[in-house]
């Protein structure tokens, strides 16, 4: 489906992440290859997560655009200073109203053209609110006109294909696994407060339908069998597969992966690497991975990047990483580098 | 579970298995088996010497609706984990909403029904009011500022004199009426206590489905893990709304009810007891167990207004000095406070524990493996 388009997967020019004073991102121009495996590496404290978050939506960055699959979905928000006024503008109509429903009735206010006048601006209120929270597309169009915006959030990220995992694993512990892909498969559900109150038929069959797939999902990774079972009491590696198969659950064209085999044993590391490339093969979805583990990145990344202090350092082809002396300075110290 | 009690449960297996399918109509079922159950109660010793049956019926009453508001608290606090400690404020503006449109004072007479939905409509968007600044915040924060909230409501109520008549409240209250058919009065408490009752089961049957929902499970996921709902593509900012909203209906909704109740509405009948009261209710039941919340409002509703008084005329009866100084009733608040401490203390997942939060307290289970 996705094979139609041409391009990269992800384009990221000019990132810069600033904390304060301190530049954990500089200026990263990126991409991925569409049904590429790639891989982010660098020495601690590199950036990578930094990185990595921003792809995902959790940090806006300070300068740099990034588009996913084409669409230009994050770049650093503009014009904060003048959305109180998007809060305000919307609410002088219905306080107007207000105002000409008191005045029409005259100097002496009685009790109901009072309530009503409140009520009207409330409602106003509550709408402009609403409207500034939710941010439907057409509403998102309308305040670029007038210089605000705000980059994608991380729901956002996930609606446009974008799904990850986080570096310590977060599962929602007190809920069973088939529950937790549930919930990844929220974007692709479209049950409403309503349906779920009256049970509507094409609630109950969306609902059958999911837990079917979630059934499958769970198969996928090899966890059939633990439905019922909680996160929680899942041990550290199966954790780790259920984290990746809520991520697979929201159909993602890109999956960033978090140091997926950290503190595995050899044999679930191998498990592993094979499983994302199973993800890529078999479902089509383009990987993006930050790994410490070289044996994995080597094996598996069919581009590396390598990050040191928020800078990219080189990129290109594992074999070729393998020897760059820069690299081999980030990681190993100058001294390394040149041969003592 | 024990071997007797296998053995007990066993002729009942295909009951409970056909009511976890069908648990809409178990829950009507349920619930009127205990609406005849409890005043055919009150007919039998002890019981009957406390106070007349009728008296007892409007104790159920007033029970209930206490109940439903813990319910609907168990919403936000236990579905989504947003503690809100200024619940009573709904349960006010749904009161004056139907006193305003019913009563001598506004000089307007609209019926009770669509009262009851337009109570829901503004108990929401007064939820999604407060909910909207509040989104950023979480747990001690999001506290301090609902509980603000709770408290600018009724003096709100209290100053705005010429809206609300002040202190007095508002009074004469229209009784809901079935025309041609039933007239709702002070004396008789049945008619109320039917409409309460199926009130209740129609709240807990679509709390019970919204739990189970789409919608309740991204609660879930937010209580769990805000972050991580986030990046499942999870609205976090329209979620939590939404709880608030559905929240805030229900006690709007109980608010109208309640005023059709007792005819009068006052600011100081929705302080903040009034919203620690169902706080207790919900920790004591088991936060996100419905039922068992609305068990939880039922011990602490019966317990005060039941045994307090009983104490009361107890003590007064055998004349025992000093103790026959002392009203029992102003003790509730002392109750809320045992009982909130005792249960944190001792039984943080409540007596009837959330089906996940049972799991959760649950000692660790060492399997073959040993510790992982």
């Amino acid at each position: 489906m996705s094979a139609a388009k041409s391009g990269p997967m992800l384009r990221a020019r000019g990132v810069t992440r600033k904390f304060g004073g301190l530049v954990a991102v500089n200026s990263v121009d990126f991409e991925i290859p569409r049904g590429s495996i790639s891989a982010i590496i660098g020495p601690n404290g590199a950036g990578k997560t930094t990185f990595f978050n921003v792809i995902a939506g959790i940090y806006a960055p300070t300068e740099g655009t990034i588009e996913l699959d084409g669409k230009p979905l994050i770049s650093p928000p503009t014009g904060a200073g003048r959305e109180p006024i998007l809060l305000v503008l919307p609410t002088i109509p219905f306080i107007g109203l207000a105002i000409y429903f008191l005045l029409a009735v005259g100097g002496d206010t009685g009790l109901v053209e009072g309530v009503a006048s409140v009520a009207v601006a409330l409602l106003g209120f509550v709408g402009a609110l609403l409207l500034n929270i939710i941010r439907p597309a057409w509403y998102n169009r309308l305040i670029k006109r007038i210089g605000v915006t705000r980059p994608a959030r991380p729901n956002d990220m996930v609606v446009a294909g974008l799904a990850r995992t986080f570096q310590n694993i977060r599962l929602y512990k007190s809920l069973t696994t088939l529950e937790n892909i549930l919930v990844g498969m929220h974007v692709h559900m479209h049950g409403t407060l309503f349906g779920a109150l009256f049970k509507t038929r094409q609630v109950r069959e969306e609902e059958a339908a999911a837990e079917q797939r979630a059934r499958e999902l769970l198969a996928f990774v090899d966890l059939a069998g633990m439905e019922n079972e909680l996160a929680a009491n899942l041990p550290y590696g199966k954790q780790r597969l259920l984290e990746i198969a809520r991520a697979i659950a929201s159909r993602p064209k890109l999956l960033l992966l978090d140091e997926p085999a950290a503190g595995m044993n050899p044999r679930e590391t191998e498990e592993m690497t094979a499983l994302i490339r199973r993800i890529r093969d078999e479902l089509g979805i383009t990987v993006l991975l930050i790994e410490h583990d070289m044996r994995v990145v080597m094996g598996i990344s069919d581009y590396i990047t390598v990050l040191d202090h928020g800078e990219k350092i080189a990129e290109g082809l594992p074999k070729a990483i393998r020897t760059n002396p820069k690299v081999i300075e980030a990681y190993l110290g100058r001294g390394a580098a040149a041969g003592h | 579970m024990s071997r007797i009690g296998d053995a007990v449960n066993a002729p009942f297996a295909p009951v409970r298995a056909y009511f976890r399918k069908h648990r809409s109509f178990g829950i009507f079922v349920g619930v009127v088996l205990l609406s005849i159950a409890l005043p055919l109660l009150t007919r039998v010793p002890p019981f009957d010497g406390i106070q007349s049956t009728n008296a007892w019926v409007n104790a159920f009453t007033t029970a209930a609706i206490y109940a439903m508001l813990a319910m609907g608290l168990n919403v936000v606090i236990g579905f989504a984990g947003l503690l809100d400690l200024g619940y009573a404020a709904f349960f006010a503006l749904g009161g004056y909403t139907y006193a305003l449109a019913a009563s001598p004072f506004s000089g307007i007479h609209l019926p009770f029904w669509p009262m009851l939905l337009a109570g829901g409509i503004v108990g929401a968007i007064f939820g999604v009011l407060l909910g909207a600044p509040t989104l950023r915040l979480r747990g001690d924060y999001l506290a301090i500022v609902t509980l603000g909230f709770g408290e600018i409501v009724p003096i709100t109520l209290m100053n705005a004199d010429k809206f609300t008549d002040g202190v007095n409240g508002i009074g004469g209250i229209d009784k809901p009426s079935i025309p041609g058919i039933l007239q709702f009065t002070l004396i008789n408490p049945w008619p109320m206590y039917g409409l309460v009752i199926v009130l209740f089961t129609l709240i807990m049957i679509m709390i019970y489905r919204l739990e189970d929902s789409r919608l309740g499970r991204t609660w879930d996921a937010i209580r769990e893990d805000e972050l991580a709902a986030e990046s499942s593509g999870v609205n976090t900012v329209i979620a939590k709304l939404q709880a608030f909203a559905v929240g805030a209906s229900i006690a709007g909704i109980v608010g109208v009810v309640n005023a059709a109740k007792l005819t009068i509405v006052t600011p100081d009948q929705f302080r903040f007891a009034v919203s620690i009261s169902a706080l207790a209710a919900v920790v004591l039941g088991g936060m996100g167990n419905t039922i068992g919340v609305a068990t939880g409002a039922f011990i602490i509703y019966l317990f005060q207004s039941i045994l307090l008084k009983q104490l009361n005329t107890l003590v007064e009866n055998f004349n025992i000095p000093i103790l026959n100084q002392v009203d029992f009733l102003e003790f509730q608040y002392v109750l809320y406070g045992i009982v909130l401490v005792l249960m944190m203390l001792k039984r943080p997942q409540g007596i009837f524990p959330a089906r996940r939060r049972m799991r959760e307290f649950a000692p660790l289970k060492i399997g073959k493996g040993g510790l992982k």
